[in-house]
C-alpha cells in the first residue's frame, strides 16, 4: 500500500482531545448501557414519578417513574445506534458512488453527480419528516431517512478527494502498470482519501445524531416504549412549569455529544486532511450544516 | 403636570397653546380607554378536529363540540346539569299511553340563509335521520319513532312504536338538531342551523369561525365572534393558554400542566365531570380476544389508580363497566376486575398461552389521555407477559381504520356519549361484542319507561358487561376546564359533547 507523502503525523489538537474524550465518554456509556444501567429504563412506578434527584434515582424520575439516568443511558445508546446505521448506510452506498464518478468520469460522473445536486436541491430534514411519515414512525425508517440524505454528501466528498488523487503521479505509475481502475480506486485512492472520510463521517454522525433527536422529537423516530432522547425531550415539553430537569438533561446530552463530536471531527481534520496543509487554503465546510 | 394643568388651564394654554390641546385630548381620552369595553370574542382551544360540521352524519364527539347549541339547534336540548329543557319546541304534551308527542315550536326561528323554521322542517329532519339511507350516527335515537306529522306549521306530532323513557332527551342530542331540506346535504362544509352563532370561516387543519347571528329569535348572546382554535399537542395548549392566544379550553389536554395553572390568578381551573367512560377496547373479532378468560387476564393486568396518577395527575374516577360514576343507577363493578398481576398470568395459562408469545397492537388516538394510558397500559400489559406494539393514529386515521375498518388488537379511547352502553347491543359496532342476552336487556330497557325499573335494568347492563369483562374498564374522563378568570357562564360538567357559547360573557 502506497501512503500518502502528506499524511501528517503531528498531535490531535487539544479541542480535538476535549471532542474525543466526550465522544469516548458517551460511546462507553451507551456501550455500558447494553448491560447494566441503574435501574430498568422503561420500568414505570407511578408513585415515585417526579421524584428529585436522590440517591436511588441520582438525576430522579420523569412523569411516569422511569429513572432518568437509566434514560439518559439508553437514550445514548439509541442515539448511536441510529446514527451509526445511518451514517453506515450513507458511507456504505456515498463512498463507492463518489468512487466510480472519479473512476470513470464521462457520463456517470455527470449522472451521478446532478443525481446528487438534486438530491441536495431537498430540505434534509422535511424530507425526513415526509418520509418517516409515509413509511410509519419507527427508528428503522428514521435510520432510512437520514441515511439516505447522508450519501450524497459522502459522493460528493469522495469523487473530490479522489479526483485530487488521480492526477498524483503514483497512480500514472500504477495505471502504467496495468491496473484496471476499480483496483485502482479500492488499493490507492480509498486510503489516501480515508481521512478526509473520516473526518467526513465524524461531523455526519454529528448531524445524524441531531436528526434523530429532531424526528422522535417530532414523535417520527423511535417509538415507546423505546428510549431516546429526543422523546425525553418531546415529554418534558408539558412539564416544563414543573420539573425543568426533565428537559434540561436530555438536551444537555444531546448538546455535548454533538459538540463533542464536531470538536473531535475538527481535530482529526486538522489532524488528517492533507489539504489543509496548503497555508492560506480555504477550510473544508465541515460543521453540521445541513439538517 | 396633568395636575398643575388641571388646576391652572388658563395659564398653561396661553403658554403652551398646542402642547395643551394636545394634554387635553389626551386627558379625555384617557378615562375611556383604561375602562375599555369587555371582549366580546373568545377563542376556545380544542384538542380534536371536526372531519366536518355536520352533526347528523357523524360520530365524532368534536362535530357537537364546535356547533351543538351554537349553530344548531334541537327540539329539545340539554342544559349543563344533564336536564331536558326547551330548544325549538316550546312546549310539549304527551298522550296518556306514552305514544303521542305533540310539540308546540317556537314562532320567527329562522335558519341562517333566512328561512323559516317550521314544522315541515321537523318532518324532514326526522323522516331523514331515521330513513334507511341515513348516515346518522346514533340512529338508534330515532328508532321508536313511527310516524311523523305537522298538521300545522308550529305543530310537530310524533307517534312512538313503543313507549320510550329517554325519547325527549333523545331529541336533544346533537344528532338530532333541526335542519332545512335545501342545506341538509352541504351541512358539513357550510352548517346551516338555527343558532345563534353562524359559520364564518373554517380554516381545515387551524380553525372554524363563527359570528353571531343577527336575526337569532332568542336572547343574542354576548359574544360577538367565537373562534374554536384546534391544538392537539399539549405543550402548545399550555403555551396557548399561558400567552393569551387562547381564553379558554373546555378539555385541557395536558393535565400536568393544570397544576401551573391553579396557582396562576389570571386562570380558572375547573375539574367537573364527563359522560367520558374511557377504555381499553378490545376488538372480539380477533383469536384469543374472543376468549372472555384472555379479557379478564387483561383486566387484571392493568392497575387503574396507576392510570390515573401516571396518565391523568389524580383526576379521574375509575369505573369497572361503562357507566358513569355520577349517574344515579351507576353501580360500582371496579371489584369485579382488581388489580391482580398473578390471576392475570393464570388466567392466561388456562388459555393456554404462554408469557411472552402473545402479541396484541394497541392503536392510540392523539389525546393525552390515550396515549399516555396506552404507554401505561403497555407496560402492565408486559409484566403479565403480554407483548404490545404500540401504533400511534391521527384521529381520521383512527376513525377509518379503528372505528370503521375494525383493524386492530387494541385501542383507548373514551366515549363521550351521554348513557351510551346501548352500543354494547350494537351488531358490527368496532369491538365486536355478541350477547343476546346483553341485547335483550337493552331493548328492555328502551321500553321502560318506569324510572325505578330502568334503574335496575342499567344495573343489570352494566354487571353484565362488567362480567364478559368486554373492554377493559379503566376511567372516567375528567372535564378540566381551564379558562382565563375573567370569563363566565362555560359549562363546568359535560352531560352532552358540547361547548355552549350562548352565556358566555367576559367580566369587565
Amino acid at each position: 500500500m502506497i501512503r500518502s507523502p502528506h499524511l501528517n503525523r503531528s498531535r490531535l489538537s487539544p479541542a480535538g482531545w476535549v471532542g474525543g474524550g466526550i465522544s469516548a465518554v458517551v460511546l462507553g456509556t451507551a456501550l455500558l448501557s447494553l448491560v447494566w444501567t441503574p435501574h430498568d429504563p422503561t420500568a414505570m412506578d407511578i408513585a415515585h414519578r417526579l421524584a428529585d434527584p436522590s440517591a436511588t434515582h441520582p438525576l430522579g424520575t420523569d412523569h411516569f417513574g422511569r429513572d432518568t439516568l437509566s434514560q439518559l443511558m439508553a437514550g445514548a445508546r439509541v442515539s448511536i445506534a441510529v446514527s451509526l446505521v445511518a451514517v453506515g448506510l450513507g458511507a456504505g452506498l456515498g463512498v463507492p458512488l463518489g468512487l466510480l464518478a472519479a473512476a470513470r468520469r464521462g457520463w456517470l460522473d455527470e449522472a451521478v453527480m446532478r443525481f446528487n445536486d438534486l438530491a441536495f436541491a431537498f430540505p434534509a430534514l422535511l424530507t425526513a419528516v415526509l418520509l418517516t411519515a409515509l413509511l410509519g414512525p419507527g427508528a428503522i425508517n428514521a435510520i432510512l431517512a437520514i441515511g439516505v440524505f447522508t450519501i450524497p454528501v459522502f459522493a460528493r466528498v469522495t469523487r473530490g478527494a479522489a479526483l485530487a488523487i488521480w492526477k498524483r503521479p503514483f497512480i500514472q505509475a500504477a495505471r502504467l502498470a496495468g491496473r484496471g481502475r476499480a483496483r485502482i480506486s479500492v488499493d490507492h485512492i480509498l486510503p489516501n482519501i480515508a481521512g478526509s472520510l473520516i473526518v467526513q463521517a465524524t461531523i455526519q454522525f454529528a448531524m445524524a445524531i441531531l436528526a434523530e433527536a429532531g424526528l422522535s422529537y417530532l414523535g417520527l423516530g423511535s417509538q415507546p416504549p423505546e428510549v431516546s432522547w429526543g422523546r425525553m425531550l418531546n415529554e418534558a415539553q408539558t412539564f416544563l412549569f414543573l420539573d425543568a430537569r426533565l428537559a434540561i438533561l436530555p438536551g444537555m446530552a444531546i448538546v455535548v455529544t454533538v459538540l463533542g463530536l464536531n470538536l473531535l471531527g475538527d481535530g482529526l481534520r486538522d489532524r488528517l486532511d492533507p489539504r489543509l496543509h496548503a497555508r492560506g487554503a480555504p477550510r473544508p465546510n465541515s460543521h453540521v450544516d445541513r439538517i | 403636570m396633568p395636575l398643575s394643568f388641571a388646576r391652572g388651564p388658563a395659564r398653561a394654554v396661553a403658554a403652551f397653546p398646542v402642547l395643551a390641546a394636545v394634554l387635553a385630548a389626551a386627558i379625555s381620552s384617557w378615562p375611556l380607554t383604561a375602562r375599555a369595553a369587555p371582549p366580546d370574542s373568545l377563542v376556545m382551544g380544542m384538542v380534536l378536529e371536526p372531519p366536518h360540521l355536520d352533526p347528523t352524519a357523524g360520530a365524532a364527539g368534536a362535530i357537537d363540540e364546535v356547533v351543538y347549541a351554537n349553530v344548531f339547534e334541537g327540539l329539545t336540548r340539554i342544559g349543563p346539569d344533564g336536564a331536558v329543557r326547551p330548544g325549538l319546541a316550546e312546549r310539549w304534551n304527551v298522550s296518556d299511553d306514552g305514544l303521542t308527542y305533540t310539540f308546540r315550536l317556537r314562532e320567527g326561528v329562522t335558519f341562517h340563509d333566512g328561512s323559516a323554521f317550521t314544522a315541515e322542517d321537523a318532518v324532514f329532519t326526522l323522516d331523514r335521520a331515521r330513513a334507511d339511507a341515513s348516515v346518522n350516527a346514533q340512529k338508534g335515537l330515532f328508532e321508536a319513532i313511527d310516524t311523523v306529522a305537522a298538521p300545522d306549521p308550529y305543530t310537530l306530532v310524533v307517534h312512538l312504536s313503543r313507549p320510550q323513557g329517554r325519547f325527549l332527551f333523545n331529541l336533544g342530542w346533537g344528532d338530532a338538531v333541526m335542519v332545512a331540506p335545501e342545506s341538509a346535504d352541504t351541512n358539513k362544509t357550510a352548517p346551516v342551523g338555527t343558532g345563534p352563532f353562524r359559520l364564518t370561516r373554517w380554516v381545515q387543519g387551524d380553525r372554524v369561525e363563527l359570528e353571531a347571528y343577527p336575526d337569532y329569535w332568542g336572547e343574542a348572546p354576548a359574544l360577538t365572534r367565537a373562534t374554536f382554535r384546534f391544538i392537539a399537542d399539549p405543550a402548545a395548549a399550555l403555551a396557548g393558554i399561558m400567552a393569551g392566544d387562547v381564553d379558554a379550553f373546555a378539555n385541557f389536554p395536558a393535565p400536568e400542566g393544570l397544576i401551573a395553572l391553579e396557582t396562576d390568578p389570571r386562570f380558572s381551573v375547573v375539574i367537573g365531570t364527563t359522560e367520558g367512560e374511557t377504555i381499553l377496547a378490545l376488538n372480539h373479532r380477533n383469536p384469543p380476544l374472543d376468549d372472555v378468560r384472555v379479557r379478564r387476564a387483561i383486566g387484571h393486568a392493568i392497575d387503574r389508580q396507576a392510570l390515573i396518577d401516571g396518565a391523568m395527575f389524580g383526576h379521574g374516577t375509575p369505573i369497572g363497566s361503562h357507566f358513569a360514576p355520577h349517574h344515579p343507577a351507576y353501580v360500582d363493578l371496579t371489584g369485579l376486575s382488581p388489580y391482580d398481576p398473578e390471576a392475570a398470568k393464570a388466567l392466561l395459562a388456562e388459555a393456554g398461552i404462554t408469557p411472552g408469545a402473545l402479541s396484541l397492537r394497541l392503536h392510540l388516538p392523539p389525546p393525552s389521555y390515550a396515549r399516555r394510558s396506552g404507554e401505561i397500559i403497555a407496560a402492565q400489559l408486559a409484566a403479565v407477559g403480554i407483548q404490545t406494539e404500540i401504533i400511534p393514529v391521527e384521529w381520521a386515521q383512527w376513525l377509518e381504520q379503528v372505528f370503521r375498518g375494525h383493524d386492530f388488537d387494541m385501542t383507548i379511547v373514551a366515549h363521550t356519549e351521554p348513557l351510551d352502553i346501548d352500543v354494547y347491543a350494537r351488531d358490527g359496532y368496532y369491538f365486536g361484542y355478541k350477547n343476546p342476552t346483553f341485547n335483550g336487556l337493552i331493548a328492555t330497557l328502551d321500553e321502560t319507561t318506569d324510572p325505578v325499573k330502568r334503574a335496575e335494568l342499567y344495573r343489570q347492563a352494566q354487571t353484565r358487561l362488567a362480567e364478559d369483562a368486554v373492554n377493559g374498564f379503566l376511567f372516567q374522563l375528567p372535564k378540566q376546564g381551564v379558562w382565563d378568570a375573567r370569563l363566565h357562564g362555560l359549562w363546568h360538567n359535560s352531560p352532552v359533547q358540547a361547548n355552549d357559547l350562548t352565556g358566555v360573557s367576559w367580566s369587565e
